[in-house]
C-alpha cells in the first residue's frame, strides 16, 4: 500500500502498470519475467525468422554436408547441407503454431463442453463427462499416436490428435468453474430476464471462468510442444523437410554418434521453449489462482 | 462398506469406461482411418483383395455389428493381424511386453529411490539451496523430450564416457536367461547367473532413468508439496515439542502422511510410463513394445498401432483400480 501511494499519489503521474495490476503483480514476480522473456524470445524468433535465419533453411549444399559448427554454420549443417541454426530459428514458428492452434482447438471446445456441462447439469452434463472420462483413461501419447495413425501422418492430423488427448482438461476446469458460476446472481438475474441458455453460457459463463482457463492453457502449451514433438520424432507428425523440431531430431538421431550437434541443437530449443511456457504458467497459476496448485507439480 | 465390496463396485464402475475406450479404438481404426480393408491388406492390395477382406472381416456390416465382432474378438484375445509379418498381434506382443515391464518397474524404482529422497531434502530445505536446485530439476524435467534426454545421455554415456553399453538387453556374448517372468533381471538371479544380472543390469540403467526423468520430477515435487503440509499439521508442533528428534519427526510422522497423494502420483505415473517407453525403447533399442509399436508406424502396420493402444490403455485403466484400492487399504477413511 505505501508503495502505491509513493508511486501513483503523490506527484499526480500515474504510475505503469498500475500498481496492483496484473501486469504489475507479474513484473514483480521473478519466474514469471523469466517464463515470459523465454516466450517472447520464441515468438519474436518464429515472427522474425526470415531476416534472423542466416540461410533458406531448405537450400541444399551438398557440398557443404554434415559441417560441425562454425562461424559459417553456428549449429553446424545435416546430411543435405542445410543450415540447421536457420532451421531451427523456423522451426519455432512450427512449434508456435502447434501450441497455439493446440490451445484454440482444445481450449475452445473443451471450455464450451465444460461450461455447458456445469451450467446446464442433469443427463447432457453426465454424457459430456464420461466422455471425456473415456479419453482421459489412454495415456495422452498412446492415443494421440493411434489417432495420427489413423488419420494419416501430416503435422495438421497431428496437431488434431494432440488438441483432442487435451480436451478433457478444459472440459473438467471449465465445468467446474461453472458450477461455481450457475449460483451467482446475476446469471440467475439474466435467467429471470429469459435470457436462452447458450446465450447466458457463451456471454455470462464462459467469459467468467476465462481467467482459469488462460491460466491452463499457458501451462498445456509446453506439454503439446512435447507430444506434437514426439509423434515427429516417431515419424507420424510433421514430415521431413518440414523444419519441425522433433522431425529435425528424428532425422538427426542417425548421426548422434559421429555428428553431435545435429539432434542436439533442435533439442536444447525445445527444453528451452517448454521451460519458458512452464515457468510463465506457474507463475501465473500463484499469481492468479492459488486454487489449481493442487493439480500439477 | 467392505474392502470387497468396495473394490466390486469399483470394477463395476470400470465397465462404461472399457465400453468407452473399445468404442474409442473401433471408432478411431473403423471410421477415421478411412478404409479397414485398406488397413487390413496394406496400401498396395487389388481391389478382390480388398473384396474379399471385407467379406471375411464382416466390413459389409452395418458399423454397430462391426463393433460387437471386434468386441468378442477382443475378448478371445484376437487383436488383428499384423501387416508385416501376418502373424496375430497378440503373439508378437505377448513376446514384447515383458521387456517394457521390467523397463517400467526398473524406472519406477529410480522414481522412487531418487524421487522420495529429493522430495524429502527439498521440502525440509524449503527456499534453500538444495530447494532450489531440486526445483529445477525438476522443471528441467517435465520440460525435456523424453527421446532427446535418451539421445543426449547416449552421447555422454555411451559415445564420450564410454562406461554404459547404448542398446539392447543383454550384450551379444550372452544368451538369454530361462524364460520363467522374461524380466532378466530376475530370471538371471534365478539362474544364479550374476554375469549376466550385472550386464543386464548395465543394459537397464540408461533407459530406465531416460524414462523416470519426467516422472521423477513430478514426483519430486508432490512429495515436497505434500510434506509441507504436514509439517505444518498441529501434531507435529506437538511432536516437536515433547523433543522427539527432528528425524523421527520428519522420517516417522510426517512422511508418514505425507504419502497418499504421493501414492496416487506414482500410480498414475506408471500408466503413462508405459507411454514413455514408446519413445525410450526406440531411442535404446529395447526390444519392448514401445519399440513395436514405432517400427509398426513406420510401416503404417495399423492393426499393430490400435492393438497397443488398446493394451495400454486397458492397462492405464485396471492400474488407476489398483490404485484405488491401494488408497482404500493405506487409508481407511477413503470410501468412495
Amino acid at each position: 500500500m505505501p508503495w502505491s501511494i509513493r508511486k501513483s499519489g503523490i506527484d499526480g503521474r500515474k504510475a505503469w502498470p498500475v500498481p496492483g495490476s496484473a501486469l504489475w503483480l507479474l513484473l514483480r514476480n521473478p519466474s514469471a519475467v523469466a517464463g515470459g522473456g523465454i516466450v517472447l524470445f520464441m515468438a519474436l524468433m518464429a515472427v522474425l525468422a526470415p531476416w534472423l535465419a542466416p540461410y533458406d533453411p531448405n537450400a541444399l549444399n551438398l557440398a557443404a554436408r554434415l559441417q560441425a559448427p562454425s562461424l559459417a554454420h553456428w549449429f553446424g549443417t545435416d546430411e543435405m547441407g542445410r543450415d540447421l541454426l536457420s532451421r531451427v530459428v523456423f522451426g519455432a514458428r512450427v512449434s508456435l503454431v502447434i501450441g497455439l492452434v493446440v490451445i484454440i482447438l482444445a481450449g475452445g471446445l473443451g471450455t464450451l463442453a465444460g461450461a455447458s456441462a456445469g451450467y446446464l447439469g442433469g443427463r447432457f452434463d453426465n454424457v459430456v463427462m464420461r466422455v471425456m472420462d473415456v479419453i482421459l483413461s489412454f495415456p495422452s501419447l498412446v492415443l494421440a499416436m493411434a489417432l495420427a495413425a489413423a488419420l494419416g501422418p501430416s503435422l495438421k492430423n497431428a496437431i488434431l490428435a494432440v488438441a483432442f488427448t487435451q480436451v478433457p482438461k478444459f472440459a473438467r476446469l471449465a465445468r467446474g468453474e461453472a458450477l461455481n458460476i450457475r449460483e451467482r446472481l446475476f446469471i440467475k438475474a439474466a435467467r429471470v430476464s429469459g435470457f436462452s441458455a447458450p446465450w447466458i453460457i457463451t456471454r455470462h459463463v464462459i467469459p467468467n471462468c476465462l481467467a482459469t482457463i488462460m491460466v491452463l492453457a499457458t501451462l498445456t502449451v509446453g506439454e503439446t510442444i512435447l507430444v506434437a514433438a514426439s509423434l515427429s520424432f516417431i515419424g507420424l507428425g510433421a514430415q521431413p523437410p518440414t523444419p519441425e523440431w522433433g522431425a529435425i531430431i528424428s532425422v538427426g538421431r542417425k548421426f548422434l554418434l559421429d555428428q553431435w550437434w545435429y539432434p542436439t541443437f533442435p533439442g536444447l530449443f525445445i527444453v528451452l521453449t517448454v521451460v519458458g511456457y512452464n515457468i510463465l504458467g506457474d507463475a501465473l497459476r500463484d499469481v492468479f489462482d492459488p486454487r489449481l496448485r493442487g493439480g500439477r507439480l | 462398506m467392505s474392502l470387497m465390496e468396495f473394490v466390486f463396485r469399483r470394477l463395476a464402475a470400470m465397465i462404461p469406461v472399457v465400453i468407452g475406450v473399445t468404442l474409442c479404438m473401433f471408432l478411431i481404426s473403423h471410421a477415421i482411418a478411412g478404409d479397414p480393408a485398406i488397413m487390413i491388406a496394406g496400401p498396395r492390395a487389388s481391389a478382390e483383395t480388398l473384396e474379399t477382406i471385407r467379406r471375411t472381416h464382416g466390413l459389409d456390416q452395418p458399423l454397430y455389428k462391426q463393433y460387437f465382432r471386434y468386441l468378442s474378438d477382443i475378448s478371445r484375445g484376437y487383436l488383428g493381424e499384423s501387416i508385416r509379418n501376418r502373424r496375430p498381434v497378440l503373439q508378437d506382443l505377448k513376446v514384447f511386453f515383458p521387456a517394457t515391464l521390467e523397463l517400467t518397474l526398473a524406472s519406477m524404482l529410480f522414481c522412487l529411490l531418487l524421487g522420495l529422497p529429493l522430495g524429502v531434502l527439498a521440502a525440509v530445505r524449503r527456499n534453500r539451496l538444495a530447494d532450489h536446485l531440486t526445483r529445477l530439476f525438476s522443471v528441467i524435467g517435465v520440460s525435456t523430450p523424453v527421446f532427446w534426454l535418451g539421445l543426449m545421455l547416449l552421447l555422454l554415456f555411451y559415445r564420450h564416457l564410454d562406461i554404459l553399453p547404448g542398446s539392447g538387453r543383454i550384450s551379444v556374448q550372452f544368451a538369454a536367461p530361462s524364460a520363467v517372468t522374461g524380466l532378466y533381471l530376475v530370471d538371471a538371479l534365478l539362474d544364479g547367473d550374476l554375469g549376466l544380472f550385472r550386464d543386464a543390469a548395465r543394459h537397464i540403467l540408461l533407459p530406465a532413468f531416460c524414462l523416470s526423468y519426467v516422472y521423477l520430477a513430478i514426483i519430486t515435487r508432490i512429495v515436497r508439496s505434500s510434506l509441507i503440509d504436514s509439517l505444518e499439521q498441529d501434531y507435529i508442533v506437538t511432536a516437536r515439542a515433547n523433543g522427539l528428534p527432528e528425524w523421527r519427526v520428519v522420517g516417522l510422522h510426517a512422511f508418514k502422511n505425507s504419502l497418499i497423494p504421493t501414492i496416487t502420483i506414482v500410480g498414475l505415473s506408471f500408466g503413462e510410463l508405459l507411454g514413455g517407453a514408446i519413445l525410450t525403447e526406440t531411442i535404446f533399442n529395447w526390444p519392448g513394445m514401445g519399440k513395436y509399436v514405432v517400427d509398426s508406424a513406420n510401416y503404417l502396420d495399423y492393426p499393430a498401432i490400435m492393438a497397443v493402444a488398446l493394451v495400454s490403455s486397458l492397462a492405464y485403466v485396471l492400474l488407476n483400480l489398483l490404485v484405488d484400492v491401494f488408497y482404500a487399504l493405506v487409508n481407511p477413511q477413503i470410501r468412495y
